[in-house]
């Protein structure tokens, strides 16, 4: 196993404080204020923009390059996965049933055809 | 809060699987799992941490993915400003978007008297030591067992695949579509970009953009 990195540790210490700030953001003092429209609007838009930016790199591109084929499981594993969510319009487990279904697609296209 | 740990468990399982599996050991794994506590900020981190991106993309990434908690914490506000900071700032810690949810959906009002206080600071503590568990539960299970399941399944990217659920779940009107939209493909082109700025890049040039369409729309079509 590899030796535990500072570095690493030092970006676990990084994010529990992003934790603790974020979901306790607008109660850590305890004179009321609010935040700028322009923020306010801002985080309708943010968090999706987050992920769909560290998602995207991870299925569309293998070692820094555009994948030149679509022959690659993880192309079908996230539409299926994402028909999977839209299909049941996001009720009860969808995430659960997004991942589910997107292993189930990705398993066997990755490990039986190498796609 | 019991109806929801099956779900939280599944997730916190996978999350310990794909940690490990990013090349992360042990007590990385664990100190991530205890410490940080948040599921999509976790997985959002992963993959940024394995290839070594600068300190601060990882932490505005996962501020940026977090952003949901700043809008809860507003709403939460008047319901928690009765206790003492440190109090308040632990609740804040524990509670994470199922709590929040349940929370908010049987308490419809902050408390007004000594008792409702109590009911309501019962109530959200149940359901956070609960959740708690079964997230840190499964996840360390997940980091115990994935040492058994060969590299090349690839079943980190079950790790992506949660996000993908988690962004779907967040699509509710076209705007947010297209802010996924943008950064994607903004995250795409600006790959290229040192310290992985791509990333910000995206989010920066989603959020911007969207924020111009919006202020274009009447205000009787704008859909929040």
């Amino acid at each position: 196993m590899k030796d535990t990195s500072l570095w690493t540790l030092g970006v676990i210490a990084g994010l529990t404080l992003v934790t603790v700030v974020t979901r306790s953001f607008f109660f850590i003092s305890s004179k009321p204020w609010t935040l700028p429209r322009w923020a306010q609007r801002g985080m309708q838009y943010a968090p999706i923009a987050a992920l769909a930016a560290v998602i995207a790199p991870e299925i569309v591109m293998t070692q820094g390059h555009f994948i030149g084929t679509w022959q690659d499981a993880r192309l079908f594993a996230a539409a299926a996965g994402v028909l999977w969510f839209f299909w049941r319009k996001g009720a009860g487990q969808a995430v659960l049933g997004t991942i589910v279904v997107g292993m189930a697609v990705y398993l066997p296209l990755h490990i039986g055809l190498g796609w | 809060m019991m109806a929801v740990a099956p779900g939280l468990s599944a997730w916190g399982l996978m999350t310990g699987v794909a940690m490990v599996k990013s090349g992360m050991n042990a007590v990385e794994s664990v100190a991530m799992t205890l410490l940080v506590f948040a599921g999509s900020s976790q997985l959002a981190a992963i993959p940024l941490i394995a290839s070594g991106a600068p300190i601060l993309v990882i932490l505005s990434t996962g501020f940026c993915v977090n952003l949901r908690f700043v809008v809860f914490s507003a709403h939460l506000r008047p319901y928690l400003m009765h206790l003492p900071r440190p109090v308040r700032l632990l609740v804040g810690y524990l509670t994470v978007d199922l709590s929040y949810v349940m929370f908010t959906r049987r308490f419809s009002a902050p408390p007004q008297d000594a008792v409702q206080k109590q009911a309501q600071l019962a109530y959200l503590a149940g359901g956070c030591v609960s959740n708690w568990l079964s997230w840190q539960g499964a996840s360390l299970v997940g980091i115990a067992l994935a040492h058994s399941v060969p590299m090349q399944w690839g079943l980190g990217f079950a790790g992506i695949l949660a996000l993908v659920g988690v962004a779907c779940s967040l699509a509710s009107s076209r705007l947010r579509l297209a802010s996924a939209g943008i950064a994607a493909a903004a995250a795409v082109a600006a790959f290229a970009m040192p310290f992985k700025l791509g990333i910000v890049v995206g989010i920066a040039a989603a959020v911007g953009l969207c924020l111009m369409v919006e202020e274009y729309t009447p205000a009787s079509r704008r859909v929040s």
